[in-house]
């Protein structure tokens, strides 16, 4: 819970846009304005994009710089791109087995994570409210929830292989295990912080246990849920990618497994930029989405 | 004073059990007549707030009880809406929704939707709000959040408005146009008031009738005063007013010089 919580800032109020009462404005007073609103926005832009840009660029430079051209160990950026450059430029191709181009792998990834994030979403939730309103679930429940959550993602790995047999659940149920617990956390915090106000304002207004729970309860929740989901997704993008390592068959994880075993070390290295770019848009995603769920008023 | 509207008789508050229990209020007796506005007035801490509190039927009362219109109150309900010191309004909906959540629920199934939408901009109206309808409660002053609250509490057509240091939080030119909206609503609609504040001004102002109360623990009513002004009260007239002058003296006489905290 140490987790930044997405800023859900307001959106400061907009002026009124002046309506143009004049028929034909002047063209020089008609361009000014337009090219200095996009000379803002492209330097916004600049300021954003440059910076990492460069901090990029410099640890090419230095790695290249460290690592020569030399066959042994991490492979210097231009080696990676002589070796690698089906991999970087065409993630797209599949030549059947588990000959494909990375997109694939990571679509296969993002499909078990999917689904394993939207039942620990569901039922994290679920226990959350339950574990945050009701002080005797939260006595009962909590102390085990505090200590499976320090579980690492792949000591569950042999339990639910021996529980299910087969790779695939074996694997959701490792992203549900990893995932539910920041999510449970979160909520029930949520749930234990609603402003006693609000309740007071419920109970004046007699609305039902129904009512109190759609009309309250969860829109007072809405930031802490998305602080856990956004914590959840995160973990359970870690949990996929070791447990498809040790799971075999397809999936990124698999992938980078499979060449550590064929010695490709390059490919290895773009597949962890894969990894590492999918893992910060699907923060990115659940960040954007809490923006659009609360709209944007999360504080008083 | 027969049959009053609320009558508050032999109430007394303890929390908790045993050793630890704490008794905040004794033997509290208060009649209040319907349309009349009455002030309870005192030290911090000296259990004002759970007196309304208990009024609202958020805190139940250990002993004695609450009536209103021949009722016991026992828990809280829409017919004694509170309004609270810091506003209380739900930053998710905007300033029409807030009212139109009360609306809904206190009229359901007695006015249509149209009727519904059109009491919510009513009461909106009531506290000069309609201008600001579709705003966040973050997007609006802390004066206009309490119109707000105020407009909500209005709009659940109370049988008493409890107002729990409603201008408490605002700054003193604020706090004034709230004192004059609050008077002229109550003028023109006759509400019965129950009103906790630390303000003797504005006790005076206001109030038919201001309770006084003993400093706690086991505080009661001390002293209670009429104020004999007509209304409608002009803050600047009535400063010059003998009996205003009298009502304040009093009741600053009871609060520093008998019950200093």
């Amino acid at each position: 819970m140490t987790y930044p919580k997405p800023d859900f800032a307001e959106a400061a109020p907009v002026a009124a846009p002046v309506k143009a009462s004049v028929a034909v404005p002047p063209p020089a007073a008609a361009k000014n304005p337009g090219g200095g609103g996009l000379g803002r926005r492209a330097g916004a832009v600049v300021a954003a994009v440059l910076p990492p840009t460069l901090t990029v660029l410099v640890i090419m430079a230095l790695w290249q710089g460290l690592s020569g051209d030399s066959y042994e160990g991490l492979p210097s950026p231009s080696r990676i791109w002589l070796e690698s450059k089906e991999l970087i430029v065409d993630p797209f191709y599949d030549r059947g087995g588990v000959d494909k181009g990375l997109f694939w792998h990571v679509l296969t990834s993002l499909k078990r994570v999917a689904f394993g994030f939207s039942i620990s979403a569901v039922v994290g939730i679920g226990l959350g409210v339950l574990v945050g309103a009701n002080r005797w679930a939260h006595r009962g429940l909590d102390p085990i929830f505090q200590v499976l959550r320090t579980v690492p993602p792949l000591a569950w790995l042999p339990i639910s292989l021996a529980a299910f047999h087969e790779a695939n659940p074996s694997a959701l149920f490792v992203i549900f295990v990893t995932s539910i617990w920041p999510i449970v956390i979160n909520t029930a915090v949520g749930v234990r912080n609603i402003p006693e106000d609000y309740r007071n304002v419920a109970r004046v207004l007699r609305l039902s246990p129904i009512e109190y729970f759609f009309k309250i309860l969860l829109p007072a929740t809405t930031p802490y849920i998305f602080t856990g989901l956004r914590i959840g997704v995160g973990m359970s993008w870690l949990a996929i990618v070791a447990s498809e390592m040790l799971l075999g068959g397809v999936g990124v994880g698999f992938f980078i497994w499979d060449q550590y075993n064929a010695s490709r070390i390059s490919d290895i290295v773009v597949a962890l930029a894969w990894v590492g770019l999918t893992g910060f848009a699907l923060d990115r995603i659940v960040a954007l989405l809490g923006r659009i769920v609360s709209r944007g008023d999360a504080a008083s | 004073m027969g049959k009053a509207y609320l009558s508050i008789e032999n109430l007394g508050v303890t929390f908790g059990h045993g050793a630890g229990a704490s008794e905040v209020l004794r033997g509290v007796e208060l009649q209040v007549a319907k349309g009349e506005f009455v002030s309870i007035i005192g030290h911090s801490g000296c259990g004002k707030s759970t007196l309304l509190n208990v009024v609202a039927g958020l805190v139940p009362a250990s002993t004695g009880a609450v009536i209103l219109d021949r009722e016991a109150v026992s828990a809280p309900g829409p017919e004694r809406a509170v309004v609270f010191q810091n506003h209380s309004l739900l930053p998710w909906l905007s300033v029409r929704e807030n009212v139109q959540l009360a609306v809904d629920k206190v009229f359901a199934g007695k006015k249509s939707a149209a009727e519904r939408r059109d009491w919510t901009l009513h009461n909106l109206d009531l506290v000069k709000m309609t201008h600001a309808r579709d705003k966040r409660p973050s997007e609006i002053s802390g004066g206009m959040k309490q119109r707000v609250g105020i407009a909500r509490a209005l709009a659940m057509q109370p049988k008493v408005l409890l107002l729990d240091e409603p201008f408490g939080a605002l700054d003193a030119l604020t706090r004034a146009h709230l004192q004059d909206s609050v008077m002229e609503i109550q003028a023109s609609l006759n509400n019965t008031v129950l009103m906790v504040t630390h303000d003797v001004d504005e006790a005076v102002l206001l109030s038919d009738r201001i309770v006084m109360m003993t400093n706690g623990p086991r505080a009661t009513i001390g002293e209670v005063r009429p104020v004999d002004l007509v209304r409608p009260r002009d803050r600047l007239a009535v400063a010059e007013d003998a009996s205003y002058v009298h009502a304040r003296a009093a009741v600053i006489e009871f609060l520093y010089a008998r019950r200093a905290a």
